[in-house]
């Protein structure tokens, strides 16, 4: 009987003390628990596009130059810098102190070879290594750009923050083939990465760097000073929207990077969970094909503009009104190249306008192929309602239902529309993304070398050629208008409205985020 | 029984081949493209090609899979495409948490199913048998998601006694380890208790009709021995047949629980390995999985033996 009381008792004690609640720890590091918005499974900023990468990548390294909350670019790994009369020599001088997270000085050799690895993956980056003559080392902290011709968005390419933005490596890493993943995770960043606790699915582990000098000056998106308040920062993998939910309401992280729409008003009504700025916002577009029939007529493909509701779209997909506002230039609200010159095109129906061009264009009821990512729950609302819509301006729609990556590798098919081509389809962008006429991927003239949908313009190409080599804002704000109206008149991408990120963060730890063209967590404070 | 077990043996390699000849060509004959998950939104089609060229994906069929089953036989399940590590390390990373909750069910599941079928078994038509077939019939039929998320709001979130989600190493402690395990071993059980138990209380209650029971109470042997000794033991092997079931089933049925409760084992690993095209990891799991069925079939045949002579015979 005793034995049977002793052993009740153990097994008791064990389970309670199993369910007890964990007690936060007193007075121990300070670690930033973070839901990230996706897994990062690829750690080359350079190889990849991956948004979660991109982030990654602002965590360990450092750029030449940063781009501050109201969008001016500013020196951050550069001290000083200077151009020639002619504007075709720049001088740039490294800050004093810059070190690599293995101890190694940060030099013009390493910049050089980074610059030459990026260049040779980013578009803008490939231009701009296309205009240069040279790019040398003077001395261990200087080094010389060298251009064949003048090139006005030299600082806007050194600073760029997305797709692929020219993060600065060791010399022997950035000598990596630009086809080849990099191995090594060593950066000069504010973060140190922790390659022995690095379990993809599960974790992703970074600590302060103590090395890291930041800039003087006051934080500001991915300019300023880089100060980093915790001692890490674990990045904690959940990909479903309630867990996350439970996880914060439990306390068990600290910040939801994004939250899902559908777990917006839940987390509003918390009284523990606080929203902030930290994610930018981005936008959705629809793509057509402009090989093939109707959409190789850009009279047809204007009248598919005009069967677009933003309004109607934007409510199916992000829910509550809070998420999204709609937006009919190609430009993101609050930037600078935002202009109410949009031509015909407003985001709100004009069904009649759209059926009588539809008659003007000889449209012979060719189908419409719209993909439909029928599981992707960021985009899975759209499709429905965009074939409604177009149905009602006069298309024979025919809508396909398929996974995302069956998407996105049909979307790269060139074959008709009835061969296993396609017509139509919806994704979304970032705001670092079409913040700028020539950073925007889907906005080509190009043909069958442009991005998926191969639209012939011309004259699209002319515009961006000048703005490339635009000198002034007043210049390239003219030619962003200009790129604009042309593309609505080519027909080559429409906005379909803009969704709103929202952060959650526990309110009793969190403060100090920084609002910034793309995700960082230096600035943060927790406690 | 050597022989026996040298024949399974030797017949589980056909059946393996057969396996991977099936999950290569499915993973190949599915659509999608895993160079454009790589590369990202606004990659162009030449970066795709060069992508899918470096993957080897533009190379015949045939040299794909003869490339991946030498490798195979050489113990190299090959590399992530995305994540440029070997299949067999990130297996290795993700196996201990499937590994403990499985194993954390299946004995918690029969310690009580078990019991519980044989009493329901020997007071048939009682308060205990209609109360064990009314949980067996809502374990079955109340999704597996369901019982999760009533669990964590309950226990994790009213009560605040349990973690919403996650895994502690055994490595790290017993205890840690156990209080993240308590929730989805809990909700996964209730779906195998009711499978174990109804089959229990079915075998056992046919056992319990025999005219062996019938002369082992006129000898007077005790109810207790009569159960234990002669029912159950005669009502073993449909037993230890759906225990066998029930832990292959279990192998797959950890997926929705490791999504439910954010844990990082190879069900998570085998959804986003799917979701993404990951040829080499999908390839890798799959695999594995057949390996495990297969033992687990053939553990199953050998306690065949153990339990009936006549088999051995």
């Amino acid at each position: 009987m005793t034995d049977r009381r002793s052993f009740l008792a153990m097994t008791g004690g064990l389970i309670l003390a199993a369910a007890a609640p964990r007690k936060s720890v007193a007075a121990g590091p300070k670690v930033l628990r973070v839901v990230p918005q996706s897994d990062l499974k690829i750690l080359d900023p350079i190889w990849t596009t991956a948004i979660i990468t991109r982030n990654h990548g602002y965590a360990i390294y450092d750029t030449l130059f940063g781009v501050d909350g109201q969008g001016q670019v500013k020196p951050q790994m550069v001290s000083e810098y200077s151009q020639s009369d002619d504007g075709k020599v720049w001088i740039f001088t490294l800050r004093k102190g810059l070190k690599f997270h293995d101890g190694a000085p940060v030099t013009s050799a390493d910049v050089i070879q980074s610059l030459k690895r990026w260049g040779a993956r980013d578009n803008l980056g490939q231009r701009l290594l296309a205009a240069t003559a040279s790019l040398d080392a003077k001395s261990d902290d200087t080094f010389i750009l060298t251009l064949k011709q003048r090139f006005g968005l030299v600082l806007e390419a050194l600073s760029k923050p997305a797709s692929v933005p020219p993060f600065i490596m060791p010399k022997r890493v950035a000598g990596t083939s630009p086809d080849q993943q990099i191995t090594s995770q060593i950066g000069s960043g504010p973060f140190v990465f922790k390659t022995d606790e690095y379990r993809p699915g599960e974790r992703v582990v970074y600590v302060k760097n103590t090395d890291y000098v930041p800039r003087n000056e006051p934080t500001s998106g991915t300019a300023g000073g880089k100060v980093v308040n915790v001692d890490r920062m674990e990045w904690i993998i959940l990909t479903d929207g309630q867990t996350q939910t439970n996880a914060i309401i439990n306390g068990e992280v600290d910040l939801i990077e994004w939250v899902p729409a559908d777990q917006y008003v839940a987390l509003r009504n918390n009284p523990k969970i606080t929203f902030v700025d930290l994610v930018p916002k981005g936008s959705f577009a629809l793509h057509l094909n402009h090989l093939y029939p109707p959409f190789n007529n850009p009279k047809i493909a204007q009248a598919a503009y005009m069967a677009i509701s933003q309004d109607a779209l934007m409510k199916a997909q992000m829910v509550h009104p809070d998420l999204y506002n709609t937006n009919a230039s190609l430009y993101p609200t609050g930037t600078v190249y935002h202009s109410e010159k949009t031509s015909y095109y407003t985001g709100k129906p004009q069904f009649a306008r759209a059926r009588a061009l539809l008659k003007e264009a000889g449209y012979n009821n060719e189908p419409v192929v719209l993909m439909y990512p029928a599981s992707f729950a960021i985009l899975n609302k759209f499709p429905p309602v965009m074939a409604a819509l177009l149905k009602q301006a006069g298309f024979n729609v025919d809508m396909q239902s398929m996974d995302w990556p069956t998407l996105v590798a049909r979307r790269a098919l060139k074959t008709p529309p009835a061969q296993g081509g396609w017509g139509a389809f919806i994704t979304g962008w970032n705001i670092p993304d079409n913040i700028n006429p020539l950073f925007y991927a889907p906005l080509t003239g190009n043909g069958e070398n442009g991005w998926f949908g191969w639209p012939t313009d011309a004259k699209l190409e002319a515009l961006k050629d000048e703005f490339l080599l635009a000198t002034t804002n007043e210049q390239r704000k003219s030619l962003a208008d200009q790129i604009q109206e042309r593309n609505y008149d080519a027909a080559i991408v429409a906005p379909i409205g803009e969704y709103k990120t929202i952060t959650a963060a526990r309110k009793d730890v969190i403060t100090g985020t920084v609002s910034s063209p793309v995700c960082v967590y230096w600035g943060i404070q927790k406690g | 029984m050597a022989i026996f077990l040298v024949r399974r043996l030797i017949a589980t390699i056909p059946v393996l081949l057969v396996v991977a000849v099936i999950i290569f060509l499915m993973t190949r004959l599915a659509p999608g493209d895993p160079a454009a998950a790589i590369v990202g939104n606004d990659a162009s089609a030449a970066a795709l090609e060069a992508v899918r060229a470096q993957l080897g994906l533009k190379d015949p069929l045939l040299l794909q899979f003869g490339r991946w089953l030498l490798g195979v036989l050489h113990g190299d399940l090959g590399q992530s495409f995305f994540m440029k590590q070997p299949v067999s390390k990130l297996i290795g990373q993700r196996i201990e948490p499937t590994i403990a909750l499985s194993t954390l069910t299946i004995i918690v599941t029969i310690l009580l199913a078990v019991p519980l079928g044989v009493l329901a078994a020997w007071r048939h038509g009682g308060w205990l048998d209609r109360g064990l077939m009314t949980f067996s019939a809502l374990g079955f039929s109340v999704p597996v998601f369901v019982t999760g998320y009533v669990l964590i709001w309950i226990f994790a979130l009213r009560l605040q006694l349990l973690p919403v989600q996650g895994y502690n190493r055994i490595a790290d402690g017993v205890l840690p380890w156990l209080r993240n395990l308590i929730l989805p071993a809990t909700t996964l059980s209730i779906v195998y208790l009711a499978l174990i138990a109804r089959v229990t209380r079915a075998s056992v209650a046919e056992a319990l009709t025999e005219d062996f029971i019938r002369t082992a109470r006129a000898k007077g042997i005790s109810e207790l021995r009569v159960l234990i000794h002669h029912a159950l033991r005669n009502a073993a092997i449909p037993i230890v047949t759906v225990i066998g079931i029930g832990i292959a089933l279990l192998i797959g049925g950890v997926v929705i629980t490791e999504s439910v409760f954010a844990i990082p084992g190879l069900g998570s690993l085998t959804v986003d390995a799917v979701l993404s095209r990951d040829f080499p990891l999908i390839q890798g799991i799959t695999l594995l999985f057949a390996a495990i069925y297969v033992g687990i079939n053939l553990l199953v045949d050998l306690s065949y033996l153990l339990l009936d002579p006549r088999i051995r015979q």
